[in-house]
């Protein structure tokens, strides 16, 4: 993708709708005015302005897809940040908040990419994996895609509904989702943490056939851990595209980071 | 710009708020972030190569880098993704030293850093000079971790941290400023922190 010709200017959006995901994670329907659409994968920075002035930026996964008229912001309550908090405790419906985007060409995934799609996502990391999912079933339904999502409990999933429905009657799409710190409740979850055997079971979904596309987007100790079983299966380095979050709990933008190199 | 509805915000000490650029939060830790997975090169493999245009000049081994004169420096570090790091101490090579142990002056004005992943990123030549700028190849006196780019990674702290290319295996004088992997995916071509200098066409 080449760089976008004009600055991304900041532009104040309404918050049309918010769900609850999960106990910590939170949805932001953001009707955006002069939105020029995005790439599956892509994120928005967040600017809060304070009375005196004082401001506050953070980076957040889109989590819808480009066809969606609202852009969704999916959020993860982090105690000890200052941004996800005042997002959970204070943001309500109507309320405006400053962003722009969208940013990041290089964690995107769109039809003429191409397939079959091997996602790993881990904790909030499936966000971007969800928009991806989503445009792909607008766009390209065939494209044989994998999911595989790791979770530490099963309160932790994110759209859990969704992804089990789109499993089931998508006979293209498969969904593996794992906890890791609990057993799993019944037989369409799984227990404990990624390995070999989960990313070859991943592929044998995908009969067989190495992936075109492998994302993988979590915290950093995942991401290392769920790459290199990717690697191990003999995925090519550059078809791995990564997305990470640190290690801190005081960090935020906790639904995956698509950057830059730091 | 209008308040956002009930947020205020956390302050640092004035001596903190001072040494943040716009936009950024201080961070305790050190996160990592990166476009791929973490390439594990040894020592045996690594090497570093100055170009000038398509021709190499000089290609170092890995001891024969370490036996460089070696430079120290204190710094903070911002990241594009909002957060920035105080007092960090990074050693290595300088790029005059490794331009001087290659008995050549800078030949045009800008550069563009190749790492082993095949990463790229351009930072102007006068960036790179005066002790702003090095090849590093310890952090907090200890071997670069391979998530933090080591065994070596170009530190050029006064930009955006995606400047300091992980995994360096060489630097190539350009006869233009050619964008490199992020700058092309929309991030700022030169990415100054203190003039927010974030994306394509920021100011």
């Amino acid at each position: 993708m080449n760089a976008p010709p004009e600055r991304l200017l900041w532009q104040e959006a309404s918050v049309a709708r918010v769900v609850e995901e999960t106990p910590t994670v939170k949805s932001y329907f953001l009707d955006v005015p002069s939105w020029r659409g995005f790439m599956a994968g892509q994120h928005v920075d967040v600017r809060l302005t304070a009375p005196d002035g004082y401001q506050a930026q953070r980076s957040y996964s889109i989590g819808s897809a480009p066809e969606s008229p609202e852009v969704e912001l999916v959020i993860e309550k982090l105690d000890t940040g200052e941004v996800s908090p005042f997002f959970h405790d204070v943001v309500q419906v109507g309320d405006q908040i400053e962003l722009r985007g969208p940013i990041g060409g290089h964690f995107t995934w769109g039809k003429s990419d191409g397939g079959p799609l091997l996602l790993v996502g881990g904790g909030s990391g499936v966000v971007p994996m969800m928009s991806m999912l989503r445009h792909r079933a607008n766009v390209a339904p065939e494209m044989p895609a994998v999911l595989v999502y790791s979770v530490r409990h099963v309160a932790d999933i994110i759209f859990r509904d969704e992804l089990m429905e789109r499993a089931e009657k998508d006979p293209h799409l498969s969904v593996i989702i794992t906890v890791t710190r609990e057993a799993a409740p019944d037989q369409r979850l799984r227990s404990g943490r990624i390995d070999g055997a989960l990313v070859a079971d991943a592929f044998a979904r995908l009969g067989g056939v190495m992936p075109r596309h492998a994302y993988v987007c979590g915290a950093n100790a995942f991401v290392d851990v769920a790459s290199r079983l990717l690697l191990d299966m003999g995925v090519p380095f550059p078809a791995i595209k990564t997305e990470r979050y640190g290690g801190d709990p005081a960090r935020e933008g906790g639904a995956g980071q698509p950057v830059p190199e730091t | 710009m209008l308040p956002t509805r009930g947020f205020l915000g956390r302050r640092l000490a004035p001596e903190d708020a001072a040494r943040l650029p716009p936009g950024q939060y201080k961070e305790t830790g050190f996160p990592v972030l990166s476009a791929g997975p973490t390439p594990q090169i040894s020592h045996e493999q690594w090497k570093f190569t100055l170009k000038v245009g398509p021709k190499a000049v000089k290609t170092w081994g890995w001891n024969e880098f370490n036996a460089l004169p070696q430079t120290k420096m204190h710094k903070d570090i911002h990241c594009v993704t909002k957060w920035s790091k105080f007092d960090t101490n990074w050693s290595g090579v300088t790029i005059e030293d490794i331009l001087a142990d290659a008995e050549i002056e800078p030949p045009t004005a800008y550069t563009l850093a190749h790492s082993f992943d095949g990463y790229t990123t351009n930072v102007p030549y006068k960036d790179l000079t005066g002790e702003q700028a090095m090849v590093a190849i310890s952090y907090e006196g200890a071997p670069i971790a391979p998530d933090h780019g080591g065994p070596a990674r170009l530190f050029v702290p006064h930009l955006y941290f995606w400047k300091s290319a992980k995994w360096v295996n060489g630097l190539q004088f350009t006869q233009n400023d050619e964008p490199g992997f992020w700058e092309l995916r929309g991030y700022h071509i030169y990415g100054d922190p203190w003039k927010e200098q974030r994306f394509t066409g920021d100011p």
